[in-house]
């Protein structure tokens, strides 16, 4: 019986170690702790373009993680994306002539949405729309345009 | 040369519809094994906690060379940071299922198959049919669902210590930013497409690998040649079953 008892005292010892290491994983190595659950008011903003922006993708206002993308549709009326963020129910002070731009974390990094606060005294509702934006920049049209003033640079001096 | 081929044919498909019946009638005898939590207490012991130790080993080593290799690489682009992106995803989504599970068929699956061989041989089981005992429910259901449940908490195990053999290594030893390590990381994995669909991966594997072994088991030639045997095709086909399933699962998962 006493082999027994400390057979039983292992096994809840192996597993309670399982789920201790289900729990690292789930708090330390993944991030269920900045964005849990799906709560969160829904804006949205119209772009020319997204480039590379998915679903999941982070929206920040001044560098913070604010919310995430939720859905990104097309809109067949005016031919330009619809991105619906989620933003965080903690940060309820959006003004409504709020920007959206579309930036790249790095050279070739990953794509979100920077919101600049404008300076209006109402704040975006849930399912409010954000009125100014600035379309994603694309690589190829950044060197197409160089490379463009380059030639027309040239051109001139001649 | 035609009638060889029909006899691989016919022992081929024996074999499959042998094995299915098996699982079937073992899943009817599962209810019995919740009334008696205490053979199913000493599997978890000798499937899990005795397989403990090669898990976290091996874990923290393959941590340790996947910061290794890993930094090698990334800090050609300037990315050295990302090292804790690199680690925590290859280990969470295929590293640890996979190789906790491979262990887990070494360690524990040709344990599992040996022991019932030789109880099969030693006509212990024919003793407990002869008794009016099932020993499908009473010796092969326990095993099965300890192996299921030990699984899934091995694979969390051995992917905790290797982000943690990773971390040792990429900010201990090779000075990649602490913060950066953790932060990149966490914003990188998701648990629900990351880290469960790992969970679901181990137990899938870890209910084919005790299917592979208690079968193999039961189903072996009770002489000493047909155990050795039956241990090995256990070791081999449950090693083959979790490459190709892990294949499919990942097509199905991170589509």
């Amino acid at each position: 019986m006493a082999q027994s008892k400390a057979i039983e005292t292992v096994v809840g010892v192996f597993i309670a170690l399982g789920l201790a290491a289900i729990v690292v994983l789930a708090l330390k190595v993944s991030n269920i702790s900045t964005l849990a659950g799906n709560d969160g008011y829904e804006i949205q903003a119209k772009f020319d373009n997204i480039g590379g922006l998915k679903v999941r993708s982070p929206v920040k206002m001044a560098g913070v993680l604010v919310g995430r993308v939720a859905e990104i549709m097309f809109d067949e009326e005016t031919y330009e994306a619809v991105a619906v963020m989620k933003i965080d129910p903690k940060y309820r002070k959006i003004p409504e002539d709020t920007t959206a731009n579309i930036y790249t974390a790095g050279l070739l990094g990953e794509q979100y949405i920077s919101l600049e606060a404008g300076g209006a005294e109402d704040y975006l509702e849930d399912g409010g729309e954000i009125e100014i934006t600035q379309s994603a920049v694309v690589l190829e049209q950044v060197i197409g345009q160089v490379l463009y003033n380059k030639a027309s640079g040239d051109g001139d001096k001649e | 040369m035609i009638r060889a081929l029909g006899r691989m044919g016919i022992s081929a498909f024996g074999w499959l519809g042998r094995s299915w019946i098996f699982l079937f009638y073992v899943l009817s005898g599962m209810f019995g094994v919740i009334k008696r939590w205490r053979d199913l207490i000493s599997q978890l012991y000798s499937i899990g906690v005795l397989s403990l130790v090669i898990i976290v080993v091996s874990g923290f080593f393959v941590g340790m060379v996947l910061g290794l290799q890993g930094y090698n690489t990334l800090v050609d682009f300037g990315a050295a940071e990302s090292l804790g992106v690199v680690v925590a995803l290859s280990l969470v989504r295929e590293l640890g299922p996979v190789v906790a599970a491979l262990l887990f068929a070494g360690r524990a699956g040709s344990a599992l198959t040996a022991e019932i061989g030789l109880m099969k041989s030693t006509e212990q089981i024919s003793a407990m049919e002869m008794m009016a005992v099932d020993p499908l429910h009473r010796v092969v259901a326990p095993r099965l669902l300890a192996g299921v449940i030990a699984m899934p908490l091995l694979a969390a195990i051995f992917s905790a210590v290797g982000v943690y053999g990773g971390y040792f290594v990429g900010v201990g030893l090779l000075g990649v930013d602490d913060g950066a390590f953790w932060s990149q990381m966490q914003s990188a994995v998701d648990f629900h497409e990351d880290v469960m669909n790992g969970v679901i991966k181990s137990i899938v594997f870890g209910f084919v690998v005790t299917w592979i072994a208690v079968f193999e088991g039961y189903d072996t030639i009770p002489t000493s040649e047909g155990i050795s045997r039956a241990t090995t095709r256990t070791v081999v086909n449950s090693s083959l079953a979790i490459l190709a399933l892990d294949f499919v699962l990942t097509a199905i998962m991170f589509d």
